[in-house]
């Protein structure tokens, strides 16, 4: 009972912050202000059945797919060579993967503006090697690149600290049993790391899915995605009812992708996938 | 057992960082053979089991698989299999397919690969775990599903790494005496690696006593126990009173300031040896009928007799007898000529 109570502080600052913050957006999203007071109405969700809007979403979780999917490729590989045994006790790998998370995503992010502009690092170096120029900023590619730079740790980690976790003799006893080294990995490693695997996903995906930072930096604000889209609502039309219901549309979301990767995560665990 | 070689090791040695793990090992198995690698941890019986596994590379040597080098073929491709130390089930994996592994990846039939397994399932008395998960097994269980998933791949040699360290007595005792019946009937090569000199005497067809990378003896295990070849040996195999003794002429031996007659003939310019007896052939006389004198410091029951440290000339000797005799009392010690074991000194590690 005494132990609960250190939790108070905690829970105060939760419901101020988060679970207040929650309502007060699920209340705007479905009312709108009168003369008289608020009215309970859907128009706000209604509004959003719209070609524009619906793209709008469309393109926001293709791109974070895609970008989940190139972190992917190229996180496991990573994690799989900072989990084995030459490199396990060095950690100066380590570091470089997770020294970028320490700054700060926008300063990130505008690093890579400077360095993809048309006069910039990027481009001086391949007209001095005569080379076409690479002219990507403000395309879907830059928001893409952004995206995995900036989320590609989130894929690395948790899949590192999987398979650095899996025992040395169930790989041997694999290989005793007649494995090579394909075999091995698609049979018992793989299997093993996807509950790293599916983290991995989640928290890349969650955070590209609702990003604005990025697309509106590396995508020059021609590539509107859906953060973007309730930044707007907020900040420039002063539209809270349709911003509310648009966040509202991205938690459910955002809590269905959730759902589909814990699902896939505790079949993972059976080998039923295999 | 026939006298075929399966096996061998020649001149194999092994170094991690500058330390030596195995030192110019030469060892041969037979077909069919239950051998046992035996001595204390760090001694290089595992290392000799991974490298006859292909887990590991010996630095020098060769290994020789029925009279073929194969030093350089990887693990998967080697008729060997391994039950390791901790099991190594696959956790993702059911009893079935943990056992049907190998099976699967050679693509045999869906039916042969479900007759086999159901066959060492019943080998096992596993029979109606196929669908249980490996976290739901005992560790003795456990155990089986790991000799199973090995032996189903009809190896030539079996290769066990402690595989019985984690269990409880009563179950250990069990799964030897499984263990080596299996291995009769299937007539498969077992190495076999421990450091229990008891598991090693009762299973094995030859042991090896094994220490600091370096074979100590090789024999059956009645040579091993009867005739150690030196203070080691005869200290982790069972124990043993340990004697500085001088022998100068055959069959007469020096120690505790007398010279007492023996079986053995002395080595020539090594007068000093180690004079070995057995605390179960030390016996128990009245005061004064032994060859010496001593007090009887402590008794301890162990069952089956009683275990004594008795101070006779300066020397504490331990002594198994069904016959206890008090604390404090004095008694008369003799051993019989045949039970005194000389051996070479062993040079100064």
């Amino acid at each position: 009972m005494k132990r609960q109570w250190l939790a108070s502080p905690y829970i105060v600052w939760m419901i101020m912050f988060i679970v207040v913050p929650m309502l007060l957006v699920l209340f705007y999203s479905v009312t709108e202000q009168t003369a008289d007071g608020y009215r309970f109405t859907f128009d706000h969700f209604r509004r959003f059945v719209d070609p524009i809007y619906i793209n709008v979403l469309f393109r926001s979780v293709a791109l974070a797919l895609i970008s989940t999917v190139i972190c992917l490729l190229l996180g496991y590989p990573m994690a799989a060579i900072l989990a084995s045994k030459e490199y396990s006790r060095k950690k100066i790998l380590y570091m470089l993967i997770v020294l970028p998370m320490w700054m700060n995503i926008l300063l990130r992010t505008y690093a890579w503006m400077t360095l993809l502009e048309r006069n910039g690092i990027i481009n001086t170096i391949l007209s001095f090697l005569r080379l076409p120029p690479l002219d990507i900023l403000y395309t879907n590619k830059a928001v893409v690149l952004g995206m995995v730079y900036n989320f590609l740790p989130f894929m690395i980690l948790p899949i590192y600290s999987v398979l650095s976790k899996i025992d040395e003799s169930v790989i041997e006893a694999a290989q005793d049993l007649g494995g090579n080294s394909f075999t091995v990995f698609r049979r018992v490693i793989f299997p093993l790391s996807l509950p790293g695997v599916m983290s991995g996903i989640t928290m890349v995906f969650m955070p590209a899915v609702t990003t604005f930072v990025i697309s509106r930096l590396l995508g020059g604000g021609q590539f509107t995605l859906i953060g973007n889209l309730i930044e707007q609502q907020f900040l420039s039309s002063g539209d809270w009812g349709f911003g509310s219901a648009l966040s509202v549309i991205m938690m459910l979301l955002i809590l269905a992708s959730m759902g589909i990767m814990s699902k896939y995560e505790q079949e993972g665990g059976g080998g039923a996938l295999w | 057992m026939t006298d075929k070689i399966i096996l061998e090791l020649k001149n194999v040695s092994k170094y991690y960082d500058d330390t030596p793990a195995l030192v110019n090992m030469n060892l041969y198995i037979r077909k069919n053979e239950f051998i046992t690698l035996l001595g204390p941890s760090g001694c290089g019986k595992t290392t000799t089991l991974r490298i006859i596994g292909g887990f590991e590379e010996a630095d020098s040597g060769d290994l020789l698989f029925e009279g073929r080098n194969i030093n350089n073929l990887p693990a998967y491709k080697r008729k060997v299999n391994t039950v390791f130390q901790k099991y190594a089930l696959f956790p993702h994996m059911n009893v079935f397919d943990n056992i049907a592994f190998g099976q699967k990846i050679k693509k045999l039939d869906k039916k042969i690969i479900q007759e086999n397994v159901r066959r060492m399932l019943r080998l096992v008395n596993l029979e109606d775990f196929e669908k249980r998960s490996v976290d739901s097994l005992s560790g003795g269980q456990q155990q089986r599903v790991a000799i199973a998933r090995a032996l189903v791949n009809e190896p030539e040699v079996l290769l066990l790494d402690e595989p019985l360290g984690a269990l409880d007595l009563k179950l250990r005792k069990e799964m030897q005496i499984e263990l080596k019946n299996m291995q009769q009937k299937l007539g498969i090569t077992f190495v076999y690696v421990t450091h229990d000199q008891e598991e090693a005497l009762s299973m094995s067809d030859t042991i090896v006593v094994m220490n600091n990378g370096i074979i100590q003896q090789i024999g059956t295990p009645e040579d091993i126990y009867n005739e150690p070849k030196n203070a080691f040996v005869a200290r982790f195999i069972g124990e043993s009173n340990i004697l500085d003794g001088f022998m100068t002429e055959d069959f007469l031996v020096e120690f505790l300031g007398r010279k007492i007659k023996c079986v053995d003939k002395c080595f020539p310019g090594q007068p000093n040896v180690d004079v070995v007896i057995r605390p179960e052939d030390v016996k128990v006389v009245p005061a004064g009928e032994g060859m010496l004198d001593g007090i009887v410091r402590s008794v301890t029951f162990k069952g089956v007799h009683y275990e004594m440290m008795i101070e006779g000339q300066g020397f504490a000797w331990m002594v198994h007898s069904t016959i206890m005799a008090p604390v404090d009392s004095k008694v008369g010690l003799r051993v019989d000529p045949n039970d005194i074991h000389i051996m070479r000194k062993e040079a100064a590690t």
